[in-house]
């Protein structure tokens, strides 16, 4: 008879990889090679004569870099081991990544953009050969269209800060053309994405940021108290990073409006609102959505990613050049857009994510984007229910209304009961092969931590998540020291953090770090 | 309530009595009743209209496929496109590594459970700054572009001063982005480059320096391919009034055109797309900037940028973000300009390509494509009508042709090319109508003698034509 394996544990015993792998120069081995370029032919060469001679003196590299030198199974060995270090989407419950939309990117689409016909075509190839890529644009930005109910779109910014970047841009460009340059003023909310206030000062315009009022929703009163002949738009995300859905959110346009400033709808994550919701029914001039967050993109560490702008017919001759155009036969490029705010960013955008992003669109249709939104929600709202039979956790603000797509909650009463801090929970979360994250700063919510389940996680996905917050809040409670020394199955140990932001002590590069620690001169 | 009588594979809980059991244990008995905060007015109330979706996973690959079908790639032609966007070989272990779902699907990450990816990061800064001879070196912005733009917002930042010089050759959709990038406080003087060198007018440039200048700007390899051999006395012109030398370079030359600090210059920045990573018709970029370990200097990068200290344990590397606070991640609008994500994967791409070359691979390849395109510089200056306008000065990767002698204009030419398979260069002809009928060429290692010859050969038959 066969021994009886028994149940797995509750928990995953999990370790991360720990391969105590080496920086890659501590790897090199003089006169290995990972990798030969092709060999330039005789023929080239006689005829040519040495051309490094033609260069002067001072152009000519003297000292080859000093690149590490390996062979290329230890290249590959290297960056495999670094990756097993690492957790993405395809590896864990990524629902810690609260505002950020951690969704399963599928791998159809990876595999489809990998198509020599979308990797390998050059930006500036005869339009007739790219009909297929400028077909897939066009089409998306209809999709655009129906989804926000805005009028055109560019699908050119590099990611959601840059879109963000690239509407604040059409804003200064529409005030300059109608000769209000006066209107030097945009005013945010604490709880929109960091980059509304951080790209509109950038771009030249004093940040007002309005607070939440008891219940949570940025304050009218002091809307309207802050809009005057100065103001040049509001940017504001809705659902906010607490979840909560403003529902004055038309007020608060009307309000911009009658002073005379345009407004600019964050929908970076629209996740819970596809469908349901749209940008143009509350009144608004601009929107962007973030192609890697609600439309499934993967994040790559941090990008390439793809951002896309929507904007009325009011706003749209401003938009970037160029803009893709359809005759009836043929998809083309239109330049010819004089008062446009020109490039920003090489050529037309990230074309393999918007692939990407039209392939799991026309995966899901209209009906899969509400499920998509509405599961969501819902996962969402099951987790909260989950989470806050956990000790020492809270939601700030009421809950009459429910949260929509994220929550952001707060361990004030477990840190004030245990000494343990929000992000310490994280240090040990990775012990248990997840992540974690507390919320963009500042730190409006004590002790935070932002949640987003999206529609691609399990209800037992999210009861393993839950109970992984639970077991660590109740190791919290029997020994706060115990977190302070987490984590333990990780791939590395606490990290003396402090060295980074001491001059003497931080080092960006290898050989930064060989100086400052007396191994090199 | 919306009725769904599907259940979708890229939805776990769209089950119908995996929903309903959610919803009893939340104590909802639809999920309507979650949406409630959102007034009637602000719905849609109607289906969006959009296209039929394809529900089978082979029916979607069969329609992005015919769709694929119309475009015609590089690679299945012979192509000499380059301004900005490059086709250099791109070895297997750059797309291997690129591709594992460890990296590809992970995120903004915690130096405890993404170490990997900080590890990979802060190599890639580190190869990046070998390459560079630099201390310091970001996590990628989006692109050139960007990494440009910025380069002359720190030079201003850091002098406290807002008058910037653009000196000599820039693509004129760089030059858009970096005008509007500038436009809140900064006053750009343009200098312009020498009609038949294509060099920078030192001259001119030595007359519109004064001490309120920031910087001054230039490319090398710059945009027509041309490389500024008095780059060490511009960068003496720029000290001279305490200004910043500021440089944008092609990193793939670097293995044997000497790094710009090695003439001078203070912030170093570029375009990574070269270094292993596919055209993706423009979405290949990533952009870097390079400077010394100043903390003048590094307290002015939006970026991220990773770096190494120890752990509470002997022989491990710890990762983490350095100087974190001069960000608008800590600070919003207090931060520098703005940071978020960009193009990091291909920051480790980058550092994975790097790894393969090592200094021989980067040396023999800079030396090649130098060959390859003096060989197609003489051979198409030797069709009669044809000219180089910048002959004598060396080149990188690219050069312009003049065909203002030979009757046809660059349209026509470029026509003629395509009917033969051919991909033609950049038509300069709009964008910098001073140089005439004119096309950018460019040249890599992917090019072989005959695949040079080839160009030759069709071009002389297509303007004779």
């Amino acid at each position: 008879m066969i021994e009886v394996i028994q149940p797995k544990p509750k928990l995953r015993r999990f370790h991360q990889a720990r391969w105590d792998e080496p920086i890659i120069f501590e790897l090199s081995q003089p006169g290995q090679r990972g990798v030969i370029p092709p060999a330039v032919e005789e023929g080239i060469k006689n005829r040519v004569g040495d051309v490094l001679q033609t260069l002067p003196k001072n152009l000519r590299r003297s000292i080859p870099p000093q690149l590490p030198e390996l062979s290329q199974i230890h290249v590959l060995r290297h960056y495999v081991r670094l990756s097993q270090e690492n957790l993405g989407v395809d590896l864990n419950i990524d629902v810690g990544q609260g505002t950020c939309t951690m969704k399963y990117s599928p791998k159809v689409n990876d595999q489809l953009s990998r198509s020599t016909k979308i990797q390998d075509l050059h930006p500036l190839q005869d339009e007739n050969s790219v009909q297929g890529i400028l077909e897939i644009m066009y089409r998306l930005e209809e999709i655009f269209k129906e989804i926000s109910g805005m009028d055109r779109f560019t699908l050119q910014p590099g990611a959601g800060s840059a879109a963000i970047y690239t509407n604040v841009a059409m804003i200064r460009a529409y005030h300059a053309y109608h000769g209000n340059s006066q209107r030097d003023e945009v005013i945010t909310t604490i709880f929109s994405h960091p980059s509304n206030a951080a790209c509109a000062k950038t771009a030249g315009y004093k940040v007002i940021t309005l607070y939440p009022d008891e219940n949570g929703y940025p304050d009218l009163d002091a809307l309207k108290e802050a809009v005057s002949e100065r103001t040049a738009a509001l940017l504001i995300t809705n659902p906010e990073d607490t979840g909560i859905f403003n529902p004055q959110i038309d007020q608060f346009v009307k309000v911009v409006h009658e002073a005379g400033g345009l407004c600019s709808y964050d929908q970076a994550n629209a996740n819970g609102i596809l469908g349901i919701t749209r940008a143009r029914d509350a009144g608004f001039d601009l929107c962007h959505f973030n192609l890697h967050k609600t439309f499934s993109t993967p994040h790559g560490c941090g990008g390439p990613a793809a951002g896309v702008c929507g904007v009325t017919n009011e706003l749209a001759p401003f938009l970037p050049v160029p803009t893709v155009e359809f005759d009836g036969k043929k998809y083309y490029f239109d330049y010819d857009r004089p008062l446009s705010i020109g490039k920003v960013r090489p050529f037309y955008g990230v074309a393999q994510n918007l692939l990407k992003a039209y392939a799991w669109i026309m995966s899901l249709g209209g009906d899969g984007l509400r499920e998509v939104a509405e599961i969501a929600v819902l996962n969402n709202n099951y987790l909260m229910k989950k989470i806050l039979e956990i000790p020492g956790v809270s939601i700030p603000y009421s809950l009459d209304n429910p949260r929509i797509e994220q929550i952001r909650y707060s361990w004030e009463q477990l840190s004030e009961d245990t000494g343990v801090h929000s992000e310490e929970i994280g240090y040990r979360a990775a012990d248990f092969g997840t992540h974690y994250w507390t919320s963009h700063h500042p730190y409006i919510v004590p002790e935070p931590m932002t949640l987003e389940p999206t529609e691609s996680y399990s209800k037992e996905d999210l009861d393993e998540y839950a109970a992984i917050i639970k077991n660590i809040v109740e190791e919290a409670y029997r020994d706060a020291d115990f977190i302070h020394g987490a984590p333990y199955n990780s791939t590395v140990h606490r990290i003396h953090q402090e060295s980074f932001d001491d001059p003497q002590s931080w080092a960006v590069t290898w050989r930064a770090y060989k100086r400052k620690s007396g191994q090199t001169k | 309530m919306h009725q769904t009588s599907f259940v979708h594979p890229y939805i776990p809980n769209s089950v119908p009595e995996i929903k309903q059991k959610m919803l009893e244990e939340i104590g909802v008995s639809n999920i309507e009743e979650l949406y409630r905060s959102i007034p009637e007015h602000l719905r849609l109330n109607r289906p969006l209209k959009l296209p039929q979706p394809f529900r089978s996973e082979y029916e979607l690959v069969r329609h992005i496929e015919g769709l694929l079908s119309k475009n015609i790639s590089a690679r299945e032609r012979l192509s000499f496109l380059g301004a900005g966007c490059y086709q250099h070989y791109v070895p297997a272990i750059c797309d291997e590594i690129n591709s594992r779902g460890e990296f590809l699907t992970a995120y903004a990450g915690e130096p405890y459970e993404d170490h990997g990816r900080f590890q990979a990061l802060f190599e890639y800064e580190s190869m990046m700054g070998e390459l560079l001879n630099m201390d310091v070196v970001n996590v990628p912005t989006y692109d050139g572009f960007q990494a440009s733009a910025t380069a002359i917002r720190m030079a201003c930042r850091i002098t406290g001063r807002n008058k910037v010089i653009l000196a000599g050759v820039i693509g004129k959709d760089k030059l858009s982005k970096i005008m509007d990038y500038v436009q809140p406080d900064i006053e750009v003087v343009q200098v312009p480059f020498i009609e038949s060198t294509g060099l920078i007018n030192v001259e001119i440039l030595s007359s519109l320096i004064s001490r309120d200048c920031a910087c001054i700007y230039f490319e090398n390899p710059n945009y027509f391919g041309t490389l500024e051999i008095n780059g060490e006395e511009i960068s003496a012109i720029a000290h001279q009034f305490d200004a910043l030398s500021v440089v944008s370079v092609n990193p793939i030359s670097l293995g044997v055109i000497n790094p710009p600090v090695e003439y001078g210059a203070d912030i170093v920045c570029g375009d990574i797309q070269p270094l292993g990573i596919h055209m993706y018709y423009g979405g290949g970029h990533g952009g870097f900037i390079a400077t010394q370990d100043d903390p003048r200097f590094v307290m002015e990068f939006p970026s991220r940028l990773f770096g190494v200290a120890a752990t509470d344990v002997a022989g491990e590397y710890g990762f983490g973000d350095v100087a974190y606070e001069r960000t608008s991640f800590a600070k919003r609008e207090e931060g520098k300009e703005w940071v978020g994500t960009a193009a990091a994967l291909w920051g480790i791409t980058a550092g994975v390509y790097l790894a393969l070359m090592g200094p021989r691979g980067m040396m023999e390849l800079g030396e090649g494509i130098m060959q390859r395109t003096r060989y197609a510089i003489e051979k198409i200056g030797e069709i009669k009508g044809v000219k180089i306008p910048f002959y004598s000065i060396p080149h990188f990767n690219e050069f312009v042709v003049n065909f203002d002698q030979t009757g046809k204009s660059t349209q026509t030419i470029l026509e003629k090319l395509l009917q033969r398979d051919i991909f033609g260069g950049k038509d300069l002809s709009r964008e910098f109508s001073n140089l005439g009928q004119a096309i950018l060429f460019c040249v890599t290692e992917n090019h072989n003698q005959k695949d040079i010859d080839l160009l030759v050969s069709t071009l002389a038959e297509v303007i004779h034509d």
